[in-house]
């Protein structure tokens, strides 16, 4: 361990997983769910102002006309699979094995690198057909619930590249796996939002 | 190119440039005192770098002071300007702009950080903790509440203040009935101090399920503690409503998306729905805390444990459910239907019950007490019938077709401001009188504090009482000029003489602040109070590391058992050798997040995205370097505990 961990941070409860195992740790992954709580709020409002809106196309492009089947379809394989890859990352740390945890994390990223540009360029493509924030009130909706959970996951891929590095340079300790643990909370909230994009904006959208 | 708005950066006008002026001086003045005495590194290493809850709890209320004179003088220009009729000291425009600052300032800058800066004061030595859970997150608070109200109130000498009021209605404020940065300042300011008290909010609730000393149960806890922990539930579930209303009328304003728009589809009825389901819990944010301030004075004062315990926490977590869902009933006016009206009017009916409870359990703890008229309690006192008045005329309000013809009259104004002023003012004052010397290990003098006390009742009730009886003859809110012959002239002069009057008052309590820091007799026994919870068992102040020994509890009202139950062995615990404690190091980084803030916020207000993404890209900085800190504790040593401890006689 290349970095000198002071007496609150080595771990001191070893029945429980390492992430929990100092009191630092414990709390701040109850902060963070915590957290998550005000997130879900956050994104219900951004769904129940989608909801309301969504047939106020004013003239514009309908939610029909405008999703293209297989790009988020797409999109949401990359992601539901990127959450699945981040789930083997902490199981593999859990096992205390850096390198395949190492390896995971970074199909993670990559895997979300990818929905991101998948998204960017979808959200280019509607502004080139002219169908941009300003068209109609769905089309605010759409992209404000859809970019601020693309925004998101953008923040996570910063945020899971800042951790790759501590997991290089300290391996797995009390307190890398804690980030690692509330990151890859973070990601699979992200990955639940999206379901909801899924259903709530694309399908319904497509369907009626 | 500059854009067209350049040329009206700064605002003009002789209020201002008084107010320029005044700035500029306070400002010289504290760099020089600051630069005189040599206290710049005193300031930074003591204060601007702190984590220490204490100290942060501190700076809350003495910025919250502040926002409270610039929210008086607001309220000062609006009752001069309707001291008699047809008056024109203030222009229609600047009528707007004063009470938009007015109603905004004194609810998120001055309300909401008095009583988050009580509980960090209070609340962790109430339960036995050295800290909340996360210092370093709670400094990140203080900071973007600060910047926050510091952006907010740069609009009235750079851009222009907002006007379309405190709720900041729709389309009113949207881009094309008000365009130019006011209304974009409300937006950024609320946006920045919504996160740090979002931030509160998770770091109270961790910290009161997490944190409490050894055997202090949910059941033990101190009121004011429960008043945190529901509180901070409802922080949680209504900042980030506030959030996202606050985002999408920006996207509205700057990006040209129609979301409250009254055309391409938009709704503006999204934004009053968004706006109050944020802001009927938040006026229970402001309320709450007060309860619990009420509940450990009374309690205190009239030397009996609180009567009722378990229904006062049942009220409390009943009120907080009831709160998110009595919205409707600002705008029964805006043609929601009968069905929607009548449901809504009933459930904000049901909440005066548990109140009803609370008032109750007060009056009993008082019955057959020995009561000591200390100024806290004196403020707690009057609370209680200005607290009922408030709220029978809010069960007035809540009677659906009644309400056409209260809404938006003067009935309302007195109806929020003797909740505001004679329930959350009167609960901070009480808890500022109760716990200063907790703060600065010094009473405030109690004559003064009676002076303080009188004049303000006073003057509150003879600015307050008025206004419900012209809210009856018709005069309606936000009018900034009235004709003579409507009979208000009168009650409109009562009620502005009642207003200075009330800020005369205030000139006693800053008088006794000062005489008290010359004069007072400090408190050496860190009980100042005979009081009953664990915040009165260590010194005053208490020491950085709050207790040497973590206390242990065995019932409510743990530090009253400790001084006078029957088996106080069960305490002597306390022989065993001290233990070094585990402290977070200070961080200047928090302040230097807040000012990023401040900074991007600043140019998005003035649409220059460049100064934006610079100040954006510098707050990501700032966290990504914490994220790669990983010494970020220390410990006090045994040595240093002795000696602090030796100091203040408790070794
Ligand atoms: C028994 C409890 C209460 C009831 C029944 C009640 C009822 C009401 C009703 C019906 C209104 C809307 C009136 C209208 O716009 O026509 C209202 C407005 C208001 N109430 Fe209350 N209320 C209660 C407690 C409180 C408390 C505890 C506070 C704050 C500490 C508060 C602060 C306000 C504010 C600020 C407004 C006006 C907001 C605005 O339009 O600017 N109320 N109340
Ligand atoms: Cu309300």
């Amino acid at each position: 361990m290349a970095y000198p961990i002071d007496a609150h941070h080595a771990p001191v409860d070893p029945s429980v997983p390492l992430e929990y195992s100092t009191e630092d740790g414990s709390l701040k992954i109850l902060g963070f769910w915590i957290f998550l709580a005000a997130d879900i709020v956050l994104f219900s409002c951004l769904f129940a102002t989608y909801i309301v809106l969504h047939n106020n196309t004013y003239g514009g492009p309908t939610a029909q006309q405008l999703f293209d089947v297989p790009g988020f379809v797409a999109e949401t394989l990359l992601l539901l699979t990127s959450s699945f890859t981040c789930g083997l990352a902490i199981f593999e740390m859990h096992r205390n094995r850096l390198q395949p945890m190492i390896g995971w994390w970074i199909v993670t990223i990559l895997l979300g690198m990818g929905f991101v540009a998948m998204e960017i360029s979808e959200f280019a493509k509607y502004v080139g057909e002219g169908a941009n924030i300003t068209r109609s009130a769905f089309l605010s909706a759409f992209f404000i619930l859809v970019g601020t959970h693309g925004t998101h996951v953008t923040i996570g891929i910063f945020w899971m590249i800042a951790l790759l590095i501590q997991f290089i340079r300290y391996g797995i300790t009390a307190v890398t796996a804690r980030k690692a643990f509330v990151a890859s909370l973070y990601w699979h909230f992200l990955d639940a939002v999206w379901i909801f994009i899924f259903t709530v904006v694309y399908l319904s959208g497509k369907v009626s | 190119m500059l854009p067209h708005y350049f040329n009206h950066l700064f605002v003009t006008g002789i209020d201002i440039y008084i107010a320029d002026v005044l700035i500029i001086l306070t400002s010289l003045g504290i760099v020089s005192v600051l630069t005189y005495f040599k206290k710049w590194k005193w300031l930074w290493r003591e204060w601007l770098t702190t984590v220490d809850h204490k100290k942060i709890g501190i700076m809350y209320i003495l910025a919250a002071f502040a926002m409270f004179f610039r929210g008086g003088m607001d309220g000062l220009m609006m009752r001069t300007q309707l001291a008699v009729p047809n008056n024109h000291f203030l222009s229609a425009q600047h009528y707007d702009e004063v009470f938009t600052t007015h109603g905004t300032i004194m609810i998120l800058f001055m309300a909401m950080p008095m009583l988050i800066g009580l509980i960090n004061v209070a609340m962790p030595l109430q339960i036995g903790a050295r800290d909340v859970a996360f210092p370093y997150l709670n400094a990140i608070s203080f900071w973007t509440f600060f910047f926050g109200a510091m952006l907010f109130n740069l609009s009235f000498v750079i851009g222009g203040s907002p006007d379309a009021g405190w709720t900041s209605y729709v389309p009113l404020a949207g881009p094309h009935f008000n365009p130019g940065p006011g209304e974009n300042y409300y937006l950024f300011g609320l946006n920045l101090a919504g996160l740090g008290t979002l931030a509160s909010g998770i770091n109270f609730l961790v910290t009161v399920i997490r944190m409490r000393a050894p055997g202090m149960t949910l059941m033990r806890m101190p009121m004011f503690v429960w008043s945190t922990l529901i509180t901070s539930i409802l922080i949680i579930f209504a900042f980030p409503v506030l959030t996202v209303a606050l985002s999408l009328l920006t996207f509205d304003r700057l990006f040209g998306s129609h979301i409250f728009s009254m055309t391409h589809g938009g709704m503006p009825m999204m934004w009053v729905n968004l706006f109050w389901i944020w802001g009927h819990p938040e006026v229970y944010i402001v309320i709450l805390p007060a309860f619990g301030i009420l509940s450990e004075i009374i309690g205190t004062f009239s030397g009996k444990k609180l009567f009722g315990y378990p229904a006062m926490v049942g009220s409390q977590i009943t009120i907080a459910f009831l709160s998110f869902v009595v919205w409707v009933h600002h705008f029964f006016t805006m043609g929601a239907g009968a069905a929607v009206n009548s449901f809504f009017g009933v459930s904000t009916m049901l909440i005066a019950i548990p109140t009803g409870v609370k008032v109750f359990n007060w009056l009993f703890t008082m019955y057959k007490g020995k009561i000591r008229f200390n100024t806290p309690m004196l403020w707690a006192l009057a609370f209680i019938p200005t607290f009922v008045v408030g709220g029978m005329t809010g069960v007035m309000l809540a009677i659906a077709p009644a309400d056409y013809q209260y809404h938006n009259s003067y009935f309302l104004i007195a109806h929020f401001h003797y909740m505001l002023i004679g329930g959350t003012v009167f609960g901070v004052f009480a808890g500022l009188y109760y716990w200063w010397p907790k703060m600065f290990g010094m009473k405030l003098n109690e004559r003064l504090g009676r002076w303080h006390f009188w004049t303000f009742m006073i003057s509150f009730n003879l600015t307050f009482l008025p206004m419900y009886l012209v809210g009856l003859m018709g005069m309606t809110r936000r009018m900034y000029t009235y004709p003579p012959g409507l009979g208000w002239s009168h009650l409109n002069m009562l009620e502005t003489i009642g207003a200075f009057g009330q800020g005369i008052s205030m000139t006693f309590m800053l008088i006794n602040i000062v005489w008290s820091f010359k004069y007072a007799e400090r408190d050496v026994t860190g009980d100042a109070w005979d009081g009953r919870a664990l915040e009165w068992s260590t010194t005053s102040p208490a020491p950085e590391y709050n207790f040497a020994h973590v206390p242990v509890v065995y019932s409510r009202d743990a530090f009253w058992d400790m001084k006078y139950s029957k088996n106080k062995e069960k305490y002597q615990v306390k022989e065993k050798p001290y233990r070094p404690i585990h402290m977070p190091n200070n961080s200047g980084r928090p302040f230097l997040m807040g000012f990023a803030f401040f900074i991007s916020f600043f140019g998005f207000v003035f649409e220059w995205y460049l100064v934006g993404g610079i100040g954006l890209a510098a707050v990501f900085y700032l966290m990504f370097q914490r994220s790669f800190e990983y010494n970020t504790d220390h410990y006090i040593s045994v040595e240093e505990i002795e000696h602090t401890e030796a100091v203040t006689g408790r070794s």
